[in-house]
């Protein structure tokens, strides 16, 4: 008797599947009357990197905020690792909530949040500390490699207000990956900064796709995009118009719409 | 031409303090209860659930919307008829002040609340913190300081209309002002006594949420 090959195939399959990490499927949003997300599917694997470009007010930020729930669906599924994901706080049997969720799928905002009331210290270990339960020295010794590696150590008892742009960024992506996520979504950090103080972020960022961390990255830094990501996606008018390789999207596409879209980069 | 004379008056310290006294402890009283009651009106008014929402709002509006002297003789006079048992005068008078409070504690607290920016609760949100912990954690502690200068004025027009339930008899400072003159015909020296004294004791406090109110302008 041979059970090996369909336990083998099985296994493939699930293998595949808990490849993907988070997905959607069939996914809508609706303002009032207004449809913004008009059937969308997307998924991430495991350490990939996904950037979403498109013009301003196609639905880039909306996309990227049901994806941790941060908005509701109007419509359609998403799957964290195969679960399927409810409105509820709550997990339920194989359903996951929402605060399960975002335990695992970090999101940084275009304007840092940082909690002003705050050190930047407590600011990165409020997560773990009140929503994970974890014991303070751990906490805090984790704070302190993640300061580390965003470059600002000296900054560890500073509240937020004396900080710079980009240093309120960097300690914002500091506050996400104290939770350990699965997945990060980062959604235009860089477009509230000075231009000069850019680089520094998405420095910050390129050592996180250097540790093959998954992110799903709204930006207007096509260039940035391009060199970092493992995929394209090109939303334009609440759907995915293109999707693909950095490679063919950015510079093999001959859509008019992504041409046009993707010109006014390039003065 | 009046010949002031302080003397007679306050021979009558005892009475003055004594009223002082019971003025301060309707006063804090009230506006302890008051505090209570305003964060479950504020609350309720950012309850999913609209009945609860319009019951604090027309409660809110009650309150804000009819004189206090009225609803002190409302409370003291009517609603023992439609109770079928009478309050005694104190207990109208804390329960009153108090419910005067709240409803504008209630508008004071929500402002604080609704002032906070958006991208805090989605911070907290992001780092999966439940709808309490965004409250109780993010939230409330920022409001609560920007309020602050609101919630003290409003204190202290708590603390002056105590001195309206001398309506109801309710012995307090004015009353005692009163009640002194009965005794010595000074009303000129009894009524600015009691004047001296209850501004003695709010200038303080104005000067204190003016203080507050530049220290949170410049840390902002
Ligand atoms: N809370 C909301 N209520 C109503 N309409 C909204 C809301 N949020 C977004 N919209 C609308 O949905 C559309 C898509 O918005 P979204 O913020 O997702 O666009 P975007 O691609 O992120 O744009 P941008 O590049 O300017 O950030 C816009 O027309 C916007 O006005
Ligand atoms: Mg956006």
């Amino acid at each position: 008797m041979d059970l090996s090959a369909p336990a083998t195939r099985e296994a493939k399959a699930a293998s595949a599947s808990a490849d993907v990490i988070l997905d959607a499927t069939g996914l809508r949003k609706s303002y009032g009357k207004l449809e913004v997300i008009k059937g969308v599917d997307l998924s991430l694997k495991a350490g990939e990197v996904l950037a979403i470009i498109g013009p301003s007010g196609s639905g880039k930020s909306t996309l990227i905020r049901c994806l941790n729930m941060m908005e509701t669906p109007s419509a359609g599924v998403i799957r964290y690792k195969g679960r399927q994901v409810e409105t509820r706080f709550a997990s339920r049997k194989e359903r996951v909530g929402y605060g399960e969720l975002r335990r695992h799928v970090g999101m940084v905002f275009q304007h840092f949040n940082l909690f002003p009331h705050k050190t930047v210290l407590q600011n990165i270990c409020e997560g773990p500390l009140v929503v994970l339960r974890e014991p303070r020295e751990s906490v805090e010794a984790r704070a302190m490699d993640l300061l580390a590696k965003v470059g600002l150590v000296d900054k560890r008892d500073v509240y937020p207000n004396h900080l710079s742009g980009g240093q309120k960024q960097r300690v914002a992506i500091a506050r996400a990956l104290a939770m350990r996520p699965d997945v990060l979504l980062l959604d235009e950090v860089t477009s509230a900064l000075d231009p000069e103080l850019v680089g520094e972020v998405l420095e910050v960022i390129r050592a996180l796709v250097q540790d093959g961390m998954t992110m799903a990255i709204v930006t207007h830094e096509i260039a940035f995009a391009a060199d970092i990501a493992d995929r394209v996606a090109f939303i334009d008018e609440g759907v995915i118009a293109e999707i693909g390789s950095a490679d063919s999207v950015i510079h093999q596409s001959g859509t008019a719409r992504l041409r046009t879209f993707l010109s006014r980069f390039h003065s | 031409m009046y010949k002031m004379d302080f003397s007679v008056v306050l021979q009558s310290w005892d009475l003055f303090l004594w009223g002082l006294w019971l003025t301060f402890a309707y006063t804090t009283a009230s506006i302890v209860i008051g505090v209570v009651i305003g964060f479950a009106v504020c609350f309720s008014r950012l309850s999913n659930n609209w009945f609860i929402r319009l019951l604090a709002r027309a409660y809110q509006e009650v309150f804000r919307c009819t004189p206090l002297l009225v609803q002190l003789l409302w409370f003291y006079y009517a609603l023992p008829l439609l109770l079928g048992f009478s309050l005694d005068n104190t207990t109208a008078a804390l329960l009153t002040l108090s419910l005067y409070a709240g409803s504008f504690y209630a508008e004071i607290f929500r402002g604080g609340i609704l002032s906070i920016d958006r991208g805090q609760t989605e911070a907290a949100k992001a780092i999966a913190m439940s709808g309490r912990q965004t409250m109780w954690r993010i939230v409330m502690p920022q409001a609560l300081k920007r309020m602050l200068p609101a919630f003290i004025n409003q204190s202290v027009i708590q603390f002056k209309n105590t001195s309206l339930i001398s309506v109801i008899s309710v012995g307090e400072l004015a009353y005692m002002a009163a009640v002194v003159n009965g005794q010595t015909y000074r009303p000129l020296e009894a009524y600015t006594v009691v004047a001296v004294l209850y501004f003695a004791l709010l200038f303080p406090m104005t000067q204190v949420a003016d203080y507050v109110e530049r220290r949170l302008r410049v840390s902002d």
